[in-house]
């Protein structure tokens, strides 16, 4: 501690991160992953972390978004977004859809959303 | 945390194969309105729970689970989701509205639809600081008053008043228990966001 009194820029010295509290990669909490055809099977990779190859092992079943792969893996979301930066980075996990923006949804895509809505509930 | 064998995990409930791309929807409220009630009521999967770490220990913060670092508090959310269409999928997350967790809105509101705000009309003045949470964050916004079975009847007029509403916000009961009562909910608060949409294209 430096005594200011501050303790908002704490980095948090997770062990399965390298002591990261940020991927270099942005996701957000509803980005889909999927893994890459082609990427060797988990646990294959001697470099491979554990929570990388839990996290290759949980994707290779089908497409989930950041949020579900932290459910399932009982991992913080800010832990999983670096995890999955690293698998993205080395090629082996890809997003499907790029992060939702700011600058407002489309008429058309809340016009998808209400008809999907109305047909459901 | 993690070591479980793989086959005591919960089965992953996977997107369809032809799922490209996904939306969020903000189920705003103060504790126990029923934020995760709703979102099960709606979702096609069981709720999960993705947990997340706060750094920041500000004022009021009571629940610490540890004494060692006072600096990291643990916050857990719920969420659900629901398939649209064969290309599209909704994420609904249950956001706690207490000021306290204002570091983990940023993520969470960036590239929201907007937000269902839940409040119950028997502490109607802990719906305020979730409301100003979401304005802060630019998030248009529902207002849904859950219904609750001991609750009194209620006034709308009265409670547009008593939230101090703007005219255009909309405002309606629900029941977080029924699937077709909270869609309905979640269909006023599209239905808003389009309109506001159309009048101003982005």
């Amino acid at each position: 501690m430096t005594g200011a009194g501050r303790d908002d820029d704490l980095v948090r010295p997770y062990v399965v991160t390298g002591g990261r509290a940020r991927s270099r990669i942005s996701f957000d909490v509803v980005t889909l992953v999927v893994t890459v055809a082609g990427a060797p099977a988990a646990g294959h990779d001697a470099h491979a972390s554990p929570e990388e190859r839990r996290m290759l092992a949980l994707c290779r079943g089908g497409a989930l978004s950041v949020a579900e792969i932290s459910a399932y893996l009982h991992l913080p979301t800010s832990v999983t977004k670096v995890v999955l930066g690293d698998l993205t980075e080395a090629g082996l996990v890809a997003t499907r859809a790029p992060a939702p923006v700011v600058t407002g949804p489309s008429v058309e895509l809340l016009q998808e959303v209400l008809d999907g809505l109305r047909a459901l509930v | 945390m993690g070591s479980a064998p793989w086959s005591e995990r919960p089965q992953a409930a996977y997107l369809g194969a032809t799922v490209e791309r996904s939306v969020k929807i903000l189920i705003a409220g103060h504790f126990a309105v029923g934020k995760t009630t709703l979102v099960g009521a709606l979702s096609e999967i069981p709720p999960l729970r993705t947990e997340e770490v706060m750094t920041q220990a500000g004022a009021g913060v009571d629940d610490l689970a540890g004494v060692s670092d006072k600096a990291t508090t643990t916050v857990a959310m719920d969420f659900g989701r629901l398939t649209l269409n064969p290309h599209l999928v909704l994420y609904l997350f249950g956001a706690p509205g207490q000021k306290r967790f204002q570091p983990l809105w940023r993520d969470l509101a960036y590239g929201a639809l907007g937000a269902l705000v839940l409040a119950d009309t028997r502490r109607l003045q802990e719906s305020f600081p979730v409301m100003d949470m979401v304005e802060e964050h630019g998030l248009p916004y529902v207002v849904a008053v859950n219904q609750f079975d001991d609750a009194p009847a209620v006034d709308l007029p009265v409670l547009r008043r008593a939230l101090d509403l703007l005219e255009e916000t909309p405002l309606v009961v629900c029941d977080a228990r029924h699937r077709a009562s909270a869609g309905q909910a979640l269909i006023t608060l599209v239905q808003y966001l389009l309109t506001r949409a159309v009048k101003e294209p982005v």
